[in-house]
């Protein structure tokens, strides 16, 4: 046995290179129980779905165009971080701070346009509180909303990042985890664009 | 500014509250400054309160939870006592409300803060050294998480003193806990304690999975991996896909409580239903989170102290994931009585009847071990017997009430609680009682004290059946659980004997604590200088006691099922290797004492409407994680020259007890029992 001093960093924390694999397969699975969330917000939301206690429906709620352009802000957003991510692989300091930011502005873009679709209704008099429907529309949306608005504080901190310490290893390893989050969470948008509201509107 | 919190919120106005609103302060400043008077703070903050050492977290986790365990036998023995005397013209001393809150904390604490921080630790002490790592996946987050969990607990102590707590029992119930029926803080306490925990644990599963999954030594494949850190990795896997569920039922009955939604309500389109639903998803497949590592606690005492292989080693593999998997498949149960269709109650019977089959598998295989095996009666091994003795009547009354037209008699009766404190108990606690003893030899590096163990063992053993038994008769007789107060005089007597039993398991729990103080009295005297005192079968046993840091100078590779009795059968444990190298640990931080402090802030600002401070506590969190994920100085190394001097010391005193020369020493061990 004496002859095996050299094993492989099972430990975990030589030499770095562990570490990192293991973050990213830590993520996946955070992500698979975030998926988990919002699944049962789904199944909530549809057992929810003809509960309107008198009050609106999908139809009276939802404007198809400014929707789409909703959803498009948030599509081309993880275009965009793709495109971050192939720029960081070929070490392109400037290009990554700049697809970033492209991105960070069609998240904000994404965000907003939802803040004012919610405020738009809330002013209507159809906020979360008038029916069981709206309560499970607002959760669902806003979960995921908020998700968002927490991966746009993350690539604000990462940008920071990237600019004062460059595309480091550490660094890098931080921007795939959030380019997972990203793609998760347009992923997820998909399924409420197409459940929440064509469904809806159908 | 102060939100809903008033001078008169302080709860002065009862004898016994009292007493914990003026005690519990005092006796906090009481230890601060007796810690501060012996200079201990500083050694506590940068060996503890920061540490990211697994062992060490794992003994902070059972410390919170035998403390919280205490709490919850003085709620059980307080029940215990109104029930022995509330009879007709008697009130006794707690009012309707008053023991709602008692049995509510209760059911919480014990599963909750009691029994998940113990089997927490225990997986934190046991698997990194089990699997050969050297420490977990995620040290910073595992501090994290205990962090969360031991601000939570102190929410539900605080919940004693200022307000109250929930008086909806520990599930909730809907539409009770809306803020209708229920304006109170109670509920609020509740909801975010099981939240802020709940994170804790969600991260804890992804922490634990990610390290037995990744960080196993080389040539120890899944099929060799040691019965306790496969049950460890089969209820990380239900954490995962189950806490979710709870986090999504306290948070929409939270939508509803603050922003007036409509979910659990009555009105509006709210369906009461839909939460125990979504409730019951997590709250069955927790009961196997509790129980299955106790499960693997047994397997490894069984096969320890029987001298064997276990027997059907696979067979207890497959049985603990079909019993995972099952576990998912049956949360409708706890409803059968709600209006089901008649053929959704049998199809979830027959789910939940399936359990008893791998359950058994599991009793068999342990009883073939110790069949012929020369058995040593030490104290793990008294409550793993205990265990299968009495598991055996709990399941057996649980597969009687996964019969529909049973359940109907006896549902809300007492009869269930008496079931699931026969699960519980011997199922997870005696297991965790059992680890406990079993490994705490190799965390502090001597042996414990039996004889109080098994005054202790002796207590529960006949506690027990007192406590519990008789709930089963009164069940039959009718009588309704969470009741403070009755009318049947026929009901009295067994409530007294179930009174007697309590008392005795209260001995039982004061000999287990006083066998920590002896031992601890006797160190010196039971010092076990070979890091092998029950004559080990795995890895944990392999090295000294207790461990160095790093754990292992040199990660072992791994051969065989048991690998180190392998060893010393073939006479080559203890390798000396002839060089060592450089180790990277991870650095202590303090960003879980932190997060944890911010996430106790968020939770009290937002139970009592003091929205400025749940809001510095949000930012907090946030701030803490920023620092944190900014920090690439996360390593410091423990050099080749450093390794060697703790390892040649540790061989000194390996020769120095006679295990290095020549032949193995469980040989030798051996001839003395046969
Ligand atoms: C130390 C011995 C214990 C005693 C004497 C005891 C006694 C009791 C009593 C009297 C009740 C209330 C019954 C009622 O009126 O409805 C109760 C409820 C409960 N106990 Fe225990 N208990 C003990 C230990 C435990 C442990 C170790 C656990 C879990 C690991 C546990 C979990 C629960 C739960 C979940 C409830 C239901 C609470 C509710 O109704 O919401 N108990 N126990
Ligand atoms: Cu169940």
């Amino acid at each position: 046995m004496s002859s095996a001093v050299h094993a492989p960093a099972a430990g975990g924390h030589e030499a770095g290179g562990h570490g990192a694999e293991n973050k990213l397969f830590g993520f996946w699975i955070y992500l698979m129980s975030d998926l988990i969330i919002f699944a049962i917000l789904f199944a909530t939301f549809a057992v929810m779905s003809g509960n309107f206690a008198g009050g609106p429906g999908p139809k009276q709620l939802f404007e198809v165009p400014y929707l789409f352009l909703e959803t498009l802000f948030l599509l081309v957003s993880s275009v965009t971080y793709g495109l971050a991510v192939i720029s960081m692989q070929s070490g392109k300091q400037k290009a990554v701070l700049f697809r970033l930011a492209i991105t960070f502005l069609l998240g904000l873009g994404f965000v907003v346009m939802e803040l004012m679709e919610f405020a738009h209704l809330i002013e209507e008099g159809f906020g979360p509180d008038k029916s069981a429907y709206l309560s499970s529309f607002f959760t669902l949306v806003g979960t995921h909303g908020f998700h968002v608005s927490c991966g746009l504080l993350w690539m604000l901190f990462m940008i920071i990042q990237v600019v004062r310490k460059g595309l480091t290893a550490g660094v890098r390893s931080r921007l795939m985890r959030l380019s997972l989050f990203w793609h998760f969470l347009d992923i997820v948008w998909v399924g409420v664009f197409t459940f929440v509201y064509l469904v809806g509107l159908l | 500014m102060f939100g809903r919190l008033t001078w008169d919120s302080f709860q002065i106005h009862d004898p016994f509250l009292f007493a914990a609103t003026v005690g519990m302060p005092l006796g906090v400043i009481a230890l601060v400054a007796v810690l501060a008077y012996f200079k201990l703070w500083g050694y506590l903050w940068s060996e503890w309160f920061t540490t990211v050492d697994h062992k060490k977290i794992g003994v902070m986790y059972i410390i919170l939870g035998l403390i919280m365990m205490v709490r919850g036998v003085v709620d059980a023995i307080m029940m215990r006592a109104q029930q022995a005397v509330a009879l007709g013209e008697a009130l006794g001393y707690l009012d309707a409300n008053h023991y709602a809150q008692i049995f509510s904390a209760h059911g919480t604490i014990m599963i909750i803060f009691a029994a998940m921080p113990i089997m927490i630790g225990l997986m934190n002490l046991a698997v990194p050294l089990q699997i050969g790592a050297r420490d977990v996946a995620f040290p910073a987050l595992n501090s994290i998480s205990f962090w969360l969990t031991a601000s939570a607990s102190i929410l539900v102590m605080l919940s004693l003193s200022i307000g109250e707590f929930s008086t909806a029992g520990w599930t909730g119930l809907a539409p009770y806990f809306e803020k209708e029926f229920s304006p109170g803080t109670g509920v609020d306490y509740w909801t975010w304690a099981l939240q802020i925990s709940g994170v804790g644990t969600t991260l804890t599963g992804i922490n634990f999975l990610v390290t037995i999954l990744k960080m196993r030594a080389p040539g120890l494949t899944l099929m060799k991996l040691p019965l306790f850190s496969w049950t460890a990795l089969t209820t990380n896997v239900i954490i995962i896909l189950s806490f979710p569920a709870l986090t999504v039922a306290l948070f929409l009955l939270s939508l509803d409580r603050y922003l007036d939604m409509h979910f659990f309500t009555n009105d509006l389109g709210g369906i009461v239903m839909l939460y125990a639903n979504i409730f019951w998803m997590w709250g069955h497949p927790e009961v196997y989170i509790v129980i299955l590592p106790a499960f693997g606690v047994f397997s490894e005492v069984v096969a320890t102290f029987s001298r064997k292989y276990i027997f059907g080693y696979e067979s207890l593999v497959y049985a603990t994931v079909v019993i995972a998997f099952l576990s998912f498949t049956v949360w409708l149960h706890h409803f059968f009585t709600m209006g089901n269709d008649v053929n959704v109650n049998i199809a979830f019977g027959i789910a939940t009847m399936l359990i008893a089959i791998p359950t058994g598998v599991k009793l068999f295989d342990w009883l073939f071990t110790m069949y012929r095996g020369r058995i040593h009666f030490s104290t793990p091994m008294y409550w793993t017997l205990g265990f299968m003795v009495l598991f055996a009547i709990g399941g057996m009354t649980g597969v009687l009430m996964a019969v529909p037209p049973i359940d109907y008699m006896v549902h809300n009766s007492v009869f269930l609680v008496a079931h699931f404190h026969n699960v519980l108990i011997p199922g997870a606690l005696f297991g965790y009682f059992a680890g406990l003893i079993y490994w705490f030899p190799k965390v502090f590096g001597f042996k414990i004290d039996e004889k109080w163990g098994k005054v202790s063992f002796w207590c529960w053993a006949i506690g027990f059946p007192l406590a519990f038994f008789p709930l089963y008769v009164l069940g039959l007789m009718g009588m309704p659980r969470r009741i403070e107060h009755y009318t049947n005089p026929e009901w009295q007597p067994l409530l007294i004997v179930a009174g007697i039993g309590t008392v005795v398991i209260t001995a039982g729990i004061a000999a287990l604590l006083l066998q920590g103080w002896k031992t601890f009295q006797d160190r010196e005297k039971n010092a076990d200088p070979t890091g092998d005192p029950w004559n080990g079968r795995t890895l944990e046993w392999s090295i000294s006691s207790p461990p160095p840091v790093y754990n292992f100078a040199v990660i072992p590779q791994v051969t065989a099922r048991d690998d180190f009795w392998v060893q010393k059968e073939k006479g080559t444990a203890y390798p000396r290797p002839e060089k060592y190298s450089d180790i990277h640990m991870p650095k202590n931080v303090p960003y879980g004492v932190v997060i944890g402090a911010a996430s106790f802030f968020l939770g009290f600002g937002l139970i009592w409407y003091i929205w400025w401070m749940a809001i510095l506590g949000a930012l907090g969190i946030v701030v803490t994680m920023m620092v944190q994920g900014d920090n690439d100085d996360t390593e410091y190394v423990i050099t080749a020259e450093e390794v060697k001097k703790i390892e040649d010391a540790h061989f000194e005193r390996l020769a120095a007890a006679g295990v290095l020369s020549g032949k193995p020493r469980n040989a030798n061990q051996e001839s003395h029992h046969e």
